[in-house]
């Protein structure tokens, strides 16, 4: 399984790819491919949007779903989704209740 | 204090119209990020995980209260409160928006800074000792000679595409406070037997990949040489340097293929050539850059011993401090003051925007209106009237930058490592905070004496592992973080590279296994004027490894 994930052009945010090609910036609302197909067409939809100026750094991610939520299997991915480990009180996971790394 | 003259002034807003132009071409689309991303980086500004990160110069670690005012205020306006002071004696800001950076660099450029050759194939910021124009063990300033190479290497056409980045650093000391063996070139400013001065040269030292100690290709380069020297240095690194390769493109790996002597061959043979040309510094023009860097007129306070020996009674916290804190300044009535960012359990080398506003109001109330950043990542007031130090002391409790800890075993350097930055293969900073946890003890650290721990989250050791007493590497095995020790490294004069002890271990064996490694330094050295490092060069890493995983070759 995976999903897309990207940084903003204007502030640097970490977004994902979601439902209907727009970007969310939070983990909780990607979409997931579940099939080469569709992961083929999400990396295609990626770049799309790295051509238009809308994301850089794109980057295709292994996920798993555990207890219902998208959990990346990378820690580097899983930090990406939340925020510094180190500071929970800043990034994602103080805005939202994302899958903190720890 | 160098002041910048008109030139600079032009030249640093110059740069800024020609980033925000770049930005907003960048925003409407007009540049694609591969356009783009080598005009970033040549303007300090990266991409890490969560944001990109603006990287400023601090040339020689020097900062000025003003312009430590500046950064709070950047922290607080464009960032999240906050800044980290890096083992390059720079700051990085982990948070700004890109639509934001061209108004942050024109703040900077308010106050003279900038964030110009922070990165990319360039000649990077020059490094040097933080207790430059105080210290008692010096022989000359270094900062003038830093200075003249700041500006001579400034967008310097020939040696702006160099085969990779090149850093230099200089000391004015016996004492190496600025791991300039560790370095593409180390500067030892010396005298020789007839009172001139002049320096010590060493070339292809640098940590990453491939760690190397630089070699000494000159005993005595007198000072009126120094650009043309370092000139032909770098020609010969541009003319042979590999290309080919990202991972052996730095001069070490040439003065290592070379050879010492060829390539010391080299650059005589084209400082020769070049001896007598326009870059031979004219006595005038040295002594004119010294001038900027005068040092403040300090007051005559004789009361200092007295102060200090009455509240050296009334308060063991200030007594600690004291001890480790406070370094031997030349005129005896003042000292150099560490400031500690590396609290117990806290983020080596973060310091809030009221920390550095604070910091700031007390570099004009103590000290003679100087900071500078150490590549310790702490911060330093280096003219402070010891008279003044138990005031100081009390207002550094107050904004929690008090620890007494300067290189003891919770002084931890530790790069950003997998929190922020995306080259990351495992976190650094929760690492140094649970051994800064486990020692926190004052009594139990000044025990153990001196003892550096360096802990990198990639190869690229960011934050020196290779140098450290012990050193702490991050890796990624199997999708979780390991961590390998090396012991023995040191980035002082007569600087080594640590070995691996052996095994790696999960993060949560870490700090058992520094703990097992303490342990074993206590129980073997000779006395406790052994340090950590002497006993290790003595001892070998035998014990240690026995230490460490004796038990696991008896269990097979
Ligand atoms: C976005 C964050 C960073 C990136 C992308 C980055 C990248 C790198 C790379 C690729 C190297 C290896 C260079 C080589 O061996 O040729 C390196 C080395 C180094 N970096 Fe960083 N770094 C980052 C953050 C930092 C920080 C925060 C510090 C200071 C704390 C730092 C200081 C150094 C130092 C001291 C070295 C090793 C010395 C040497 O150049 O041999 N870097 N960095
Ligand atoms: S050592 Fe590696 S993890 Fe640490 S800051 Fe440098 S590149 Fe990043």
């Amino acid at each position: 399984m995976k999903i897309v994930a990207a940084n903003r052009l204007t502030d640097g945010e970490t977004v994902w790819l979601g439902a209907g090609d727009r970007w969310v910036d939070t983990i909780d609302a990607a979409h997931v491919a579940r099939d080469p197909e569709d992961e083929a067409r999400i990396a295609a939809a990626g770049n799309l949007a790295l051509a238009a100026n809308i994301v850089i750094d794109v980057t295709l991610v292994d996920v798993e779903i555990v207890e219902g939520r998208i959990l990346p299997k990378r820690l580097r991915e899983r930090i990406r989704a939340g925020g510094p480990s180190i500071h929970p009180e800043i990034g994602k996971q103080a805005r939202n209740a994302a899958l903190s790394a720890a | 204090m160098y002041r910048y003259d008109e030139f600079d002034q032009a030249f640093v807003k110059a740069r800024v119209a020609e980033f925000t132009d770049q930005v907003k071409r960048r925003l409407s689309g007009e540049l694609t990020e591969d356009q783009f991303k080598p005009l970033r980086l040549m303007n300090g500004v990266y991409l890490q995980l969560h944001a990109y990160m603006l990287r400023i110069a601090i040339p020689y670690g020097s900062l000025s209260p003003r312009q430590m005012r500046k950064l709070a205020h950047i922290a607080r306006t464009y960032d999240k409160g906050y800044g980290h002071f890096t083992t390059r004696q720079n700051l990085q800001f982990h948070w700004p928006k890109l639509v934001d950076i061209p108004r942050i660099l024109e703040e900077l450029a308010e106050v003279e800074m900038h964030a110009i050759q922070t990165s990319g194939n360039c000649i990077r910021n020059v490094t040097a000792d933080h207790f430059a124009g105080a210290a008692a063990d010096e022989v000359a300033d270094p900062r003038p000679y830093a200075e003249i190479l700041r500006q001579w290497s400034s967008l310097h056409p020939e040696f702006s595409y160099l085969p990779r980045k090149f850093k230099i650093a200089v000391t004015g000391a016996a004492r190496d406070r600025a791991a300039i063996e560790v370095h593409d070139i180390g500067l030892h400013l010396k005298k020789n037997d007839r009172g001139e001065l002049g320096f010590a040269v060493f070339v292809g030292g640098g940590l990453g990949r491939t760690p190397m100690v630089a070699k000494k290709i000159r005993d005595f380069l007198p000072e009126r040489d120094l650009l043309t020297y370092v000139t032909a240095i770098l020609r010969v690194y541009n003319l042979n340097g590999r290309r080919d390769n990202k991972y052996k493109a730095r001069i070490k790996i040439l003065v290592h293929e070379t050879g010492t002597e060829e390539l010391k061959a080299q650059v005589e043979k084209e400082f020769d050539e070049l001896r007598e040309s326009e870059l031979k510094l004219p006595e005038a023009d040295i002594r004119a850059i010294e001038a900027y860097f005068a040092p403040p007129k300090l007051k005559a306070r004789p009361e200092g011993d007295a102060v200090v020996s009455k509240a050296v009674k009334a308060n063991p916290g200030f007594a600690d401090w004291l001890r480790r804190n406070a370094h031997t300044h030349r005129n005896p009535d003042y000292a150099s003051v560490t400031v500690s960012l590396k609290g117990i359990g806290e983020v080596p080398g973060d310091a809030t925007d009221v920390q550095m506003d604070a910091i700031a109001d007390l570099a004009e109330q103590y000290g003679n209106d100087e900071i500078r950043v150490s590549h310790e990542q702490n911060l330093i007031l280096p003219h402070v009237a010891r008279a003044d130090l138990p005031a100081l002391h009390a207002a550094l409790v107050e904004i929690g930058l008090a620890t007494s800890n300067a290189g003891l075993i919770t002084d931890i350097i530790a790069c950003p490592g997998l929190d922020y930055c995306a080259l990351a293969n495992a976190r650094s900073i929760p690492v140094a905070q649970e051994i800064s946890e486990r020692f926190a003890s004052q009594a139990r650290q000044d025990e153990i004496g001196d003892l550096q721990i360096k802990i990198s989250g990639c190869i690229n050791a960011c934050g020196h592992h290779h140098v450290g007493h012990i050193g702490i590497l991050g890796v990624e095995k199997k999708g979780t973080e390991l961590y390998q020790v090396t012991l023995g490294g040191s980035a002082r004069e007569g600087s080594t590279i640590g070995e691996i002890i052996g095994r790696g271990f999960a993060p949560d064996e870490i700090t058992d296994a520094v703990e097992t490694i303490v342990d074993t330094y206590l129980a073997r050295r000779e006395n406790s004027n052994e340090s950590f490092l002497d006993a290790y060069r003595r001892l070998g890493p035998a014990p240690f490894k026995e230490a460490l995983y004796g038990h696991e070759a008896k269990a097979a």
